[in-house]
């Protein structure tokens, strides 16, 4: 238990905790104080000491406050070609006056919905972040597609970040599909400063019955940021649920997505990508839960390893006794091109049920020598080549980005790193 | 065109080459036969430049320079191209990108400008005839789940592509069925001109009936043992490699 936090960043943070949801502000702060935040001891962070990250580099626990942005900035930072709606979030507060005017979405801040049930997807209990948040936040957003609406435009989150060292920003989203529902959510962010923070972000999601929700997002921290994410979705019968996460860079950043299967016929898709160098580190915790019978999920991560980088895999799978036909796929295969790189990985399969199909798998490898020396033999430059291979390996992923103007830019993000870089 | 004077390699330290000597010029086919493990794959290696082979003596020149200074992707531009025994599948990348990427690098290479996508689909399909290989194929990515004998000519395929000065075959007859390796040696044939020349390492004298070799060289533990003209390979075929062994090991004992 660290006592650095126990002790006075607690207490501080804690006194700068946002009104209304006292009852689960209360509860999760009794799981802060009893747990504190995981040392390398608690086993879901053996590989990832992000509270030792925390203690040496934020140094107060303020929340950052929201600042302004232009109205270019976000004109800037636009993809090409993106064809949607926008919601503008600075320091993770939401400004409506900078996002689009968005008709056929439910979209209104926490504090308009003190009824809603904060905590009961993500639940503070299961990660000591997750708690943090729940207790601290300041404000939420809901964003809400109604009941049969098949919202066919993508929905861009444009993050901007602006924090100062020893910031701290948590923001809080909760997203509801409505039965027949269907949307898209781009999540990108922007940095516009390069001190250390703690961004400290927790989505919920509910799906609909035959809801289909795809959640995208790119992870380019600034190189002193510190993010951990806990992302859950409950998916309901016959509905669909896509992740799709790139990470490129940050100092640490942890991921723990969830999801829970809740529902018959319904399918859960985890896709990821991990392209690092530097000292980053990124760790993807992933948990899919299939509680009732005839489910399917799919779970893709990649991972390439530059210079002292190191990645952390984990992916749960739960198949409980009811669960029974669940069919479940898990596969991360990772390259190493320097000596120094880390991988650590560890499929988690848990199956009571025993009629069912599941499959893991883990590579950790070099860059293919044999496929690099045919591509040289046919006149291709070595880095050229070496690009066409990672490139090759990275692109699988990639490709299960639906949106276009999306999946372009994150592309071309990927090839500008493995050009220069690797 | 291309001059090899006592070349020794070995891989891991074990010597596989003691002394190769050899003169390809303009317009020859020449045929490198042995049995298995007398370095004839090993020499097709060391010219198209793998890098497990580390060259201990010897020289090599191509065109005047000394080959054994340039990468592969050099050797490859100035015109050396090597079928490979084992073309690689490689997952993710798509036949056509691949050579429209290599062949431009190529041209880049020679001062030519690159070919546009329209240039390039009006060579590659002059080409695939020339192989019968079929479009679909170069859709797909890149030897990925061909058979042996689409993976063959999709080298000879590639060949054409690149129109290289001198191309080495290492096995393109192994695992060819009748048909295949009639394909594949036309399309060796079509390409053969007065300015390029072929070497043709292979372990049986069958694809010597497709495309004839001017010179044929007996390759045992790691030199040229015999030299020839097409006869050679009709009297290995009939007789094996036993009784060059036997000649060639009982002169060591003398």
């Amino acid at each position: 238990m660290s006592t650095l936090i126990k002790q006075e960043i607690l207490e501080n943070l804690l006194s700068h905790t946002g009104s209304g949801f006292e009852k689960q502000r209360a509860s999760a702060i009794d799981t802060l104080r009893s747990q504190g935040l995981p040392t390398n001891k608690s086993e879901e962070y053996k590989f990832t000491a992000i509270t030792k990250k925390i203690e040496k580099g934020i140094e107060n626990f303020e929340p950052a406050a929201a600042f302004t942005i232009t109205s270019d900035q976000v004109k800037e930072n636009v993809f090409e070609g993106f064809d949607g709606v926008i919601l503008v979030f600075a320091n993770g507060t939401y400004l409506p006056s900078l996002s689009s005017e968005i008709e056929g979405l439910e979209i209104s801040h926490f504090s308009e919905k003190p009824e809603l049930a904060i905590g009961s997807i993500a639940k503070p209990e299961k990660d000591p972040f997750c708690a943090l948040n729940q207790s601290t936040f300041e404000e939420g957003l809901f964003i809400g597609v109604p009941k049969n609406t098949q919202f066919r435009k993508p929905v861009l989150l444009l993050n901007f970040y602006q924090a100062n060292s020893g910031h701290v920003i948590q923001p809080r989203l909760w997203i509801e599909a409505g039965d027949f529902a269907e949307i898209t959510f781009i999540n990108h962010t922007v940095n516009l400063s390069s001190s250390p923070y703690l961004l400290n972000k927790v989505v919920e999601i509910k799906g609909g019955i035959n809801s289909q929700i795809r959640y995208y997002r790119l992870q380019n921290d600034g190189e002193n940021a510190i993010e951990i994410s806990n992302l859950e979705a409950d998916l309901h019968k016959d509905g669909k649920f896509t992740s799709v996460t790139i990470s490129l860079s940050g100092d640490m950043v942890r991921n723990n997505l969830s999801i829970n299967i809740l529902g018959s016929n319904s399918e859960a898709n985890m896709y990821g990508l991990y392209l690092l160098n530097g000292k980053t580190h990124v760790d993807n915790h992933t948990n899919v839960d299939h509680t009732v019978a005839n489910s399917e999920s799919n779970e893709l991560y990649k991972g390439i390893l530059a210079d002292r980088s190191r990645g952390v895999f984990n992916g749960k799978i739960f198949v409980r006794q009811d669960a029974q036909k669940t069919n479940a796929f898990q596969q991360n295969n990772n390259i190493l091109l320097s000596e120094d790189a880390t991988i650590n990985t560890k499929p988690q399969l848990e199956i009571w049920a025993d009629d069912v199909k599941c499959s893991h798998g883990c590579t950790t490898g070099q860059l293919d020598e044999e496929a690099l020396f045919y591509l040289q033999a046919r006149g291709i430059a070595k880095d050229h080549a070496k690009g066409l291979l990672l490139y090759a390996f990275a692109g699988e992923v990639v490709d299960h980005i639906t949106d276009e103007s999306f999946r372009d830019y994150c592309i071309a993000q990927v090839h500008q790193r493995l050009g220069s870089n690797f | 065109m291309l001059t090899i004077k006592n070349l020794h390699a070995s891989i891991e330290g074990t010597p596989i080459l003691r002394g190769i000597n050899l003169e390809v010029k303009a317009g020859e086919v020449h045929a490198i036969m042995g049995p298995n493990g007398s370095g004839k794959s090993t020499l097709a290696s060391v010219l198209a430049g793998r890098e497990e082979y580390e060259v201990t003596q010897g020289e090599v020149t191509f065109k005047g320079k000394n080959l054994l200074e340039l990468s592969p992707e050099v050797r490859a531009r100035e015109g050396v191209f090597l079928a490979f025994q084992y073309p690689v599948e490689i997952p993710g990348v798509s036949s056509t990108n691949f050579l429209r990427t290599a062949v431009n690098q190529v041209r880049e290479y020679r001062g030519e400008a690159p070919l546009d996508a329209v240039k390039f689909l009006s060579l590659m399909k002059e080409k695939m005839k020339l192989v019968e290989i079929d479009q679909k194929l170069l859709s797909r990515a890149l030897n990925e789940g061909f058979s042996g004998g689409e993976k063959k000519r999709n080298e000879i395929f590639q060949m054409a592509m690149l129109s290289p000065t001198l191309s080495i075959l290492d096995e393109t007859d192994s695992g060819l069925d009748i048909d295949a390796l009639r394909v594949v040696s036309n399309g060796v044939n079509q390409l053969k001109s007065d300015e390029n020349a072929t070497i043709i390492v292979t372990h049986y004298q069958r694809l010597l009936d497709y495309i004839v070799p001017d010179f044929v060289h007996v390759l045992y533990n790691g030199r040229i043992v015999k030299s020839g003209n097409k006869e050679l390979a009709m009297e290995l075929e009939e007789r094996g490699y036993d009784w060059i062994k036997e000649e060639i090991d009982s002169k060591a004992t003398v």
